[in-house]
């Protein structure tokens, strides 16, 4: 697909490494759905079509715990999609990053965007930010491909061998460590740090928000206070001339 | 719970559906068009903006429904480990190990 192309390659390997600690918590995670997936009443078969077509954790644990309460139909659509609402906020924040890819790249690029695929090629171009277009989509895919396969190994044992693998084990603590240890590394300016305090406050003020939408408006409203704390310590550095 | 099987298949595509439209929505419609200056520079805060409102209230939480002191104090010590390194590894490590840690002494 990407051939004898170096640079690709380069950041393949670089996403690779990066997303290395991501690989403990994800066959458990994906057992624990293949296993609630199962209880709902779901074979094998649709268990893994879940896990290939969907590819969203939260969402899919959402869509089939919602199936097992018989909620109507049009609430586990809207409730699951809302849930993945975010993934807009990754595609548009990718698209400085691998915008500029061939439209079929970019497909391939959409149908992977999660969590830590964006994260991790945010986080690598934060470190290095002259890193080329064929490097980010490397990192990007490097990230990507084999986290998700651990993703359907770990669907597919959940399915199968169910209950006699603890799929909490750790989980419970394991999963929002690896999200904090995503954005850890870029906490070192004022305006990330800000943005990240109005995420965490906001979204708990907004808990009780229908659709869970809070993290949604919380997540823009960091954005609004990340981008305007840049510009006024900008001004503040310019006048100061610091 | 008794779906009928093509119901299941029918959520499985709408799901389907719905997360690739959302997933290609920026990224595959602009492309290469130049995004306005100022949403460029804010979409920079989009993984502090978004992953610690999951990770914190996870965090407050647990299954005893009371806060424990011992995962704020190792979710403290991942970001601020991964602060300094700038390490994914050595953030993810920090949290897990003192985490273990504190749960065996205590």
């Amino acid at each position: 697909m990407f051939g004898r192309n170096k640079l690709f390659w380069k950041g393949a390997r670089r996403g690779f490494i990066s997303s290395l600690p991501f690989y403990i918590v994800m066959v458990p995670f994906g057992a624990l759905f293949g296993l609630l997936a199962t209880e709902a009443g779901l074979n094998v078969l649709q268990v893994m079509g879940f896990s290939f077509a969907v590819l969203a954790g939260a969402a899919q644990i959402t869509a089939v715990t919602l199936m097992e309460e018989n909620a109507p139909t049009i609430i586990i659509l809207a409730t699951s999609l809302a849930v993945n609402l975010r993934m807009g906020m990754y595609s548009a924040a990718l698209v400085p990053l691998i915008g500029k890819a061939k439209l079929w790249q970019r497909v391939l690029a959409s149908y992977w965007i999660f969590d830590q695929s964006y994260a991790v090629t945010a986080l690598e171009h934060n470190k290095n930010p002259n890193l080329t277009l064929d490097e980010r989509l490397g990192v990007f895919f490097g990230v990507a491909i084999p986290v998700s396969s651990l993703w359907y190994v770990g669907t597919y044992l959940g399915a199968v061998v169910g209950n006699q693998i603890p799929a909490e084990l750790g989980l419970e603590f394991a999963v929002p460590v690896t999200f904090l240890a995503l954005v850890a590394p870029l906490l070192r300016s004022i305006p990330h740090l800000l943005a990240a305090f109005t995420s965490v406050v906001f979204t708990l003020l907004f808990a009780d928000f229908p659709f869970s939408s809070g993290l949604l408006v919380a997540g823009l409203m960091a954005l609004g206070v990340g981008y305007l704390s840049e510009v006024w310590l900008e001004k503040y550095r310019s006048k100061e001339g610091v | 719970m008794s779906h009928s099987d093509l119901y299941i298949w029918m959520i499985i595509a709408g799901l389907s559906l719905g997360s690739f439209a959302i997933r290609f929505s920026f990224l595959g419609l602009i492309g290469d068009r130049q995004l306005p200056k100022p949403l460029e520079r804010a979409l920079g805060y989009t993984s502090v903006a978004i992953l610690p409102g999951i990770a914190m209230p996870m965090v407050l939480s647990s299954s005893s429904g009371e806060l424990e002191p011992i995962r704020l104090i190792a979710a403290l010590l991942t970001l601020l480990v991964g602060a300094w390194t700038r390490s994914l590894l050595y953030s993810l490590l920090a949290g897990i190990l003192s985490y273990s840690l504190l749960i065996s002494i205590v």
